[in-house]
């Protein structure tokens, strides 16, 4: 549902069919509306035929790269005498992307179902949602909703009176945008610096604490339950456009837009139409410049692109961009894309882990010259500058942070060269009525 | 673990399964320039510098960090390997304060050598530098922020093979640094290696600072002789005096390191007190008077030795036949400190027994003894007292000894003014070798001019014991060994060629 506004007739709220409803928080309330049931069944499965399901289900992961979901779990060997983690990626960060902390907030028992059935289907014994540090209210719902499970009897050593231990525990971080990724998310919990790992080896490898580890976001394991409820038959059918993408997904929508919030659509829905019907279109008097579809990470779309863009993994791809986390970044045309490619550059020069070179350095070089462009201060051999540091920044590094402050810069340059240009001849920022502070800063 | 062939640069290559491509590469003798990688580290793979161009690998690969494999063609200096580091050369000098002229590092400083190899001619960085203050570390280290590419291999130093996690990088991005944890100083005894391991001019010796520019330096390959680890050096003089000791790669000793404690116990070799011409009875003589002297001295005396255990093997070889010919009895006895170990590397030390070659004193027939003051006070004037660069330090009474020569670098008061001195050179003047306390017998090198008349040990003993009847004709060190190796059994077959400067272990 667009929560907080009402739910539109287009949209297919599954996993937001709850939100802002309060009485859904607590664990009578979730299970009035159907929790833990999937949980029960689960229970009572043998773990192999839970993933098969889910891999038959098409469900990907929702964090952004859309690995299957299915095949990601099969990689857990259970009974190789080995301790197996299960870890939920709460550590939402990406701009523009709140999805995860509405699920958090209004359906924690939904998040918990989700992973106690994952980890059953692994054979996890333990499970560690890492919630982001900013997310006091999600982190205070999460753990008050653990607590309760665990005296209700759904989590610890008889699951649901399954005879099963399934172990939850909510893991606070420190705010650290690097903390998503999924290596360093593990570092962090093992009470290390955030740092990503190299990889080989892989979390189901080694993993947090040199354990065999599966590492999935909080909308993929919400949504494991539903597959189980309604099968995975029903869940493939949640899709109108490639079959490689089914169900529902969630867009955090934010940025110049009348209706900014929460949504619920199925693969391949029509993009114009989320922009335009579900989310009202820009405010008044303005028209949309450019989206930013799938949190701060993705390249930008013109808007040429985002209206023919279907919305799924396959669609975003077809149409220059990714599907990302879904955090739709609306900018309207009383915005300066110099300005706000700066501002995205600036969040990951500061967020930057500081291991490799390229990021360290190239990260805070990209903000300083995109941000001295935007002061009036630039020259058309800074943006030949650009687009060279970030080639050096792409598909080097131990992450992809780096080349993720790459890619607004080099889609920003290549579709809105005209007001790059602009800056440059003018001296100044078409946009700006007062002067800029000095680029220096 | 079976072997792998691969192409390196258009080269075969054949190694064990496993081995990493940079290392692989090294063993057809091309270099991937790296600064994070260190043979004696965990591998973080961050410095991004050792891509290479594997093909059929859809990007580059860091060859510190990926494994060979069968049929693998690897290119080092293609033109998308060559582009890749050169762009991460740019972003290390980005904020890089290019103090060159005034860096201590300058002349043997990795950035600059990759730069001048394949970085760019000119900076396209126009914004205002990084600036980060300089901070003492404690220890021998200071930290120049400024100049730090971030490689880490300090703070994997001090937490993976000193087990004493003083270094963390703080703060995130362009501002990161090395920090010092709270109320932590680099006072670890092996601390000091931070700075043979940092690859620039981040991490500098307050000892060594200023001192002299790398290009200015003679570089001799030694063994460190203040202990009995043995770890294998480099002594490093300037205009014939040494200003610095750096450990020199020894896998089976000392790997790539060497104690606080042996880095800066240099000064001695440096003295101004030493004795530089023979003299009797305060008079100067020539050499071969004051070797007749010598002879004199010891005729009809009992013979007693007090030997330094920082000589060499030859010397002590020689020393200890003349003690056999004569009847004589020979002592040493070895200065104490606390034992320091290394904990990352397996039996790394710095000793508790002070001095190189307690090993050789013992090999060579001479006693331990804790307290040479008892046997000193023992002697009568039927004895003679043979001093071999023995000072005992604290030690002032003088023996009664009907006579006494010195043979040695210095001439301890105790010794009054009637002895015969024959002047001799120390460790760092001469040529030898020490054995250390696992039996490893390493050769060192000449790293400095002799002062004055002074000769090394070996030759003065080798005319004292012609002088005494013995044939010893000896005209360089290797001629010592040589007779050495043939009459000891347990360094048989050992020559100064087989041993090479890496050593090797007596039977």
């Amino acid at each position: 549902m667009g929560y907080p506004h009402k739910s539109h007739a287009r949209e297919t709220p599954v996993l937001s069919q709850h939100f802002g409803d309060t009485d859904a928080i607590s664990l009578s309330g979730w299970r009035q509306r159907g929790g833990y049931r999937a949980l029960e069944q689960a229970l009572g499965m043998a773990p192999v035929d839970i993933t098969n399901i889910v891999k038959e289900s098409g469900l990907r992961g929702r964090g952004g790269a859309g690995f299957p979901t299915g095949l990601k779990w099969s990689f857990m060997k259970p009974g190789d005498g080995k301790p197996h983690y299960l870890c939920c990626n709460a550590d939402e960060s990406e701009p523009g992307t709140f999805k995860d902390r509405e699920i958090m907030r209004w359906t924690p028992h939904a998040l918990i179902e989700g992973c106690a059935v994952a980890a059953h289907a692994m054979g996890a014994e333990t499970t560690y949602i890492y919630i982001r540090g900013e997310f006091t209210e999600p982190l205070e719902r999460m753990t008050a909703a653990v607590k309760e499970a665990y005296s209700e009897g759904v989590l610890g050593k008889n699951a649901l009176g399954s005879g099963k231990r399934i172990d939850v525990h909510v893991h606070k971080g420190a705010g650290a945008y690097i903390c998503g990724e999924e290596t360093a998310l593990m570092n962090s919990l093992e009470g290390r610096r955030g740092n990503p790992r190299i990889k080989p080896p892989f979390p189901a490898v080694s993993g947090v604490f040199g354990q065999p580890t599966t590492i999935n976001n909080v909308e993929t394991l919400a949504a494991v339950p539903h597959i189980l409820n309604n099968g995975a038959e029903w869940y493939k059918q949640m899709c109108l456009s490639s079959p490689k993408s089914t169900g529902s997904k969630l867009y955090s929508v934010c940025g110049n837009v009348r209706r900014p919030g929460t949504y619920e659509v199925v693969m391949g829905f029509p993009f114009k139409d989320f922009l335009y019907d579900l989310c009202g279109g820009p405010p008044v008097g303005r028209k949309f410049k450019a989206i930013i579809p799938g949190g701060a990470s993705v390249p930008i779309q013109t808007m040429e692109e985002a209206e023919a863009t279907l919305m799924d993994y396959e669609g975003f791809v077809a149409k220059g961009t990714m599907l990302g986390s879904g955090g739709v970044i609306c900018i309207d045309d009383q915005q300066c894309m110099v300005k706000q490619i700066g501002r995205l550059a600036r969040f990951f020069a500061h967020e930057s882990c500081a291991q490799c070179t390229q990021c360290r350095e190239g990260t805070a070089w990209t903000t300083k010259i995109v941000e001295r462009i935007e002061a009036g201060e630039g020259t058309t051999a800074d943006l030949d500058t650009l687009l060279s540091i970030a080639d050096n920044m792409t598909g080097k590094t131990i992450c992809v942070l780096s080349d993720s402050c790459a890619v607004p810069v080099v889609s920003g340059i290549q579709k809105f060269r005209d007001e790059f240009m602009a800056h440059i001849t003018q001296k100044r920022c078409p946009y700006r009525t007062t002067p800029a502070r000095s680029a220096a800063a | 673990m079976n072997d792998v062939t691969l192409t390196i640069e258009g080269r075969q290559v054949h190694v064990p399964a496993g081995t990493s491509i940079l290392e692989a590469a090294k063993t057809a003798g091309i270099l991937v320039p790296h600064y994070c990688y260190h043979p004696a580290l965990p591998i973080p793979a961050l410095c991004r510098m050792c891509l290479v161009e594997v093909e059929k690998a859809p990007k580059l690969m860091p060859a510190c960090q990926t494994s060979v494999a069968d049929n693998q063609v690897v290119h080092v200096h293609s033109a998308k390997a060559q582009e890749a580091r050169k762009g991460v050369l740019e972003m290390l000098l980005i904020n890089h304060p290019l103090d060159c002229p005034i860096c201590d590092q300058s002349g043997e400083c990795e950035l600059q050598d990759y730069t001048y190899a394949e970085g760019r001619a000119d900076s396209r960085y126009k914004e205002p530098k990084r600036f980060n203050p300089v901070e003492d570390f404690g220890g021998d280290v200071m930290y120049v922020a400024n100049r730090c590419i971030l490689c880490t291999r300090c703070v994997r130093f001090m937490e993976d093979v000193a087990h004493d996690a003083v270094l963390t990088v703080s703060e995130r991005g362009d501002r990161a640094l090395i920090s010092k944890f709270e109320d932590h100083d680099l006072t670890h005894p092996w601390a000091g290696n931070v700075v043979e391991l940092c690859p620039v001019g981040a991490l500098l010796s307050k000892d060594f600072l200023n001192k002299a520019r790398a290009w200015e330096l003679d570089r001799a390959a030694s063994i460190c002789p203040n202990c009995t680890q043995g770890c294998n050096t480099t002594i490093e003089t300037r205009d014939n005096v040494v200003v610095r000791l750096r450990p020199r790669v020894n896998e089976d000793v000392n790997k790539y390191f060497m104690c606080d404690h042996g880095r800066l116990d240099y000064r001695w070799l440096n003295r101004r007190d030493r004795v530089t011409s023979p003299s009797v009875r305060g008079q100067h003589a020539d050499w071969s008077l004051a070797v007749a002297a010598a002879i004199n001295a010891l005729a009809g005396r009992t013979l007693n030795v007090l030997a330094s255990p920082m000589l060499s093997n030859e010397a002590l070889f020689l020393l200890g036949r003349l003690v056999k010919r004569l009847n004589g009895k020979g002592w040493f006895t070895v200065p104490q400190g606390p034992e320091a170990p290394l904990d990352g590397v397996q039996d790394l030390a710095l000793r508790s027994d002070r001095a190189a070659n307690v090993k050789g004193a013992e090999l060579f027939g001479f006693a331990r003894i804790a307290d040479p003051a008892v046997v000193l006070a023992g002697l009568t004037d039927k004895d003679v007292l043979l001093v071999a660069d023995e000072e005992l330090a604290g030690h002032s009474v003088p023996p009664k000894a009907g006579a006494i020569v010195v043979i040695g670098t210095t001439q301890p008061a105790w010794t009054g003014t009637n002895p015969v001195v024959l002047p001799t050179t120390n460790m760092a003047e001469e040529e030898g070798t020490f054995t250390n306390l696992r039996g490893r017998v390493q050769r060192y090198l000449q790293a400095k001019a002799p002062p004055g008349e002074s000769r090394p040990t070996y030759a003065v003993l080798s005319d004292v014991l012609i002088a005494a009847g013995e044939p010893a004709n000896y005209m360089i060190p290797s001629e010592v060994f040589a007779a050495l190796a043939a009459s000891h059994p347990s360094f048989s077959g050992m020559s100064y060629d087989t041993l090479a400067l890496k050593g090797a272990v007596i039977k």
